[in-house]
């Protein structure tokens, strides 16, 4: 199984352990996931909030890229909700608007490029997952099933819209995760607001409009006892993750719920190593959740300003007597 | 399939939004049931709901839609979107509001007269460099906006740091030229608006 590969921005630092997780969860299975050449970030919610052509024109230059990069089988997979939803709507919009294809046409033209609406099918990591690899074959895998662990099942909202496409889940009420984590041996917990928002960018835009998101979500799985939620979303991680104890505060609440990306779980469950998927990134430490399936979070690698050590200093010296 | 985006001369606000969204919008469907602002996580902070906006605009109340924060508390996750029983592409309404508003300069009298500039840091970091750079946007934007609070970021920062989550210097794609090439030509186009 080939594909080609859009990791996005998120996944080259900030959540870099889904991409390691991704790439470690689906390789036992046969998946190669062929990065494509020099791809630019997608735009995120931003460019098109200001202007229309080049935000279309960004995210079209990675696809015309892929389209010319043999081997993918014209398949594109994202792991980032954001990035997923940019590229499959924009692919959408291509077929859909003469208007607009002509415009970006015109535009691709100025850098050497030329892109055929149609060219690549747009899929998501956890589409490959559940569908093209499947649930049989995951089964016959896991070796060390995440017996005990109550997992809340978080799909964030891009993933299954805004629908213009054949989507591969339920828009309101998605199940496939909540399956994938069952064969994994989870029990998974009820999380009536798992096709809910996380607040995005609003983090940065209004506090308040954010928080209250984010309260919502980490409420709704507290209610319902999960030990740790699931994420798809590289937003929603961090959202959730690096913001829970600015929410607690703001609430006076003190919420303790780790965040991990599914295929972290998923990993796991496979019987590879902690520190092979990334896990001890995480701000609110997934160590406790991870005790009761006997596994222990490594030490993450302490961020330090390099230093040569003493020995190699420079230091006069005396010429040898011979 | 009605085609939008086209260079005629809008004789109504409701059809200047139409051709500035792109594809069929279906924005003239709305029969006012309330759906979208029902659906809506960030609806209580709005000054408007999703509703209120869409019979504004058919009111052809252009400043007051423009002034409103409706569309800059608008989190996109298209919830309402795939709700509307009239199928009306309201996340990318919202988008279209957004540029309206920041074409006519009106976006500076809403009450959320900072967020376009959260936006307009983000794209130019990603015109630069071709990735986006997350410690150089929210630093910029944060010490430009309020430099006094910028330091309670200081803890959540030296947080992304110290997980080996954030990167101290941008990286830049090879292709930086073809990218600032195909992206001043799409400008040249006019869709800022």
């Amino acid at each position: 199984m080939k594909y080609g590969y859009y990791p996005g921005c998120s996944l080259e630092k900030n959540a870099i352990a889904y991409h390691q997780s991704t790439i470690a969860a689906t390789k036992p299975f046969g998946v190669e996931l062929a990065e494509i050449d020099d791809w630019n970030c997608c735009g995120t919610s931003e460019y098109i909030s200001i202007d229309l052509y080049a935000a279309y024109a960004l995210i079209a230059r990675n696809l015309a890229i892929a389209a010319n990069q043999p081997g993918n089988g014209h398949q594109l997979v994202a792991p980032c909700s954001l990035c997923y939803l940019n590229l499959s709507k924009t692919e959408y919009y291509l077929s859909q608007s003469p208007e607009l294809k002509k415009k970006i046409d015109i535009a691709l033209a100025a850098g050497g490029l030329v892109y055929e609406a149609g060219n690549m099918k747009i899929r998501h990591i956890l589409d490959i997952i559940v569908n093209d690899i499947g649930f049989s074959a995951i089964q016959e895998k896991v070796s060390n099933p995440l017996k005990g662990l109550r997992v809340a099942a978080y799909y964030g909202c891009l993933i299954v819209r805004p629908g213009f496409e054949e989507i591969f889940d339920d828009y309101e009420y998605p199940t496939s995760l909540d399956k994938l984590m069952r064969i994994l041996g989870a029990q998974v917990v009820d999380f009536p607001l798992k096709s809910h928002c996380c607040g995005g960018h609003m983090t940065q835009i209004s506090e308040n409009v954010a928080f209250e998101l984010i309260h919502r979500l980490l409420k709704n799985a507290a209610d319902y006892k999960a030990d740790v939620i699931a994420t798809i979303c590289p937003m929603c991680q961090l959202n959730l993750d690096a913001y829970q104890m600015d929410v607690n505060r703001h609430f006076k609440t003190d919420y303790n719920i780790p965040i991990l990306y599914f295929t972290q779980l998923m990993g796991l469950a496979l019987g590879i190593s902690a520190q092979d998927l990334g896990i001890g990134k995480e701000f609110v430490d997934a160590g406790p959740a991870l005790a009761k399936i006997g596994v222990e979070v490594p030490e993450p690698e302490v961020y330090r300003r390099h230093r040569p050590p003493k020995e190699e200093l420079p230091m006069p010296s005396m010429p040898e007597e011979g | 399939m009605t085609t939008a985006i086209s260079q005629t001369r809008a004789s109504t606000f409701r059809d200047e939004v139409i051709n500035a969204t792109p594809g069929d919008s279906h924005l003239e469907m709305c029969i006012q049931c309330g759906t979208c602002g029902g659906s809506c996580p960030s609806g209580p902070d709005m000054e408007h709901t999703p509703r209120a906006i869409f019979e504004m605009i058919a009111a052809n109340l252009k400043n007051e839609v423009l002034r409103s924060n409706t569309p800059w508390y608008c989190v996109a996750c298209y919830y309402c979107m795939v709700r509307c029983p009239q199928d009306i592409h309201i996340t990318d309404i919202m988008y279209t509001l957004k540029r309206l508003s920041i074409k006519e300069g009106l976006f500076r009298q809403s009450s959320t007269p900072d967020a376009q500039d959260w936006s307009q840091t983000f794209i130019d970091f990603v015109e630069n460099y071709g990735r986006s750079f997350e410690l150089g946007i929210a630093a910029r934007y944060h010490l430009t906006h309020h430099p006094l609070d910028a330091m309670k970021l200081a803890p959540f920062g030296l947080g992304m740091l110290r997980k080996g989550r954030m990167d101290l210097t941008p990286k830049r794609i090879k292709g930086i030229d073809q990218l600032k090439a195909i992206l001043k030509r799409a400008k040249e186009l006019g869709g800022e608006a």
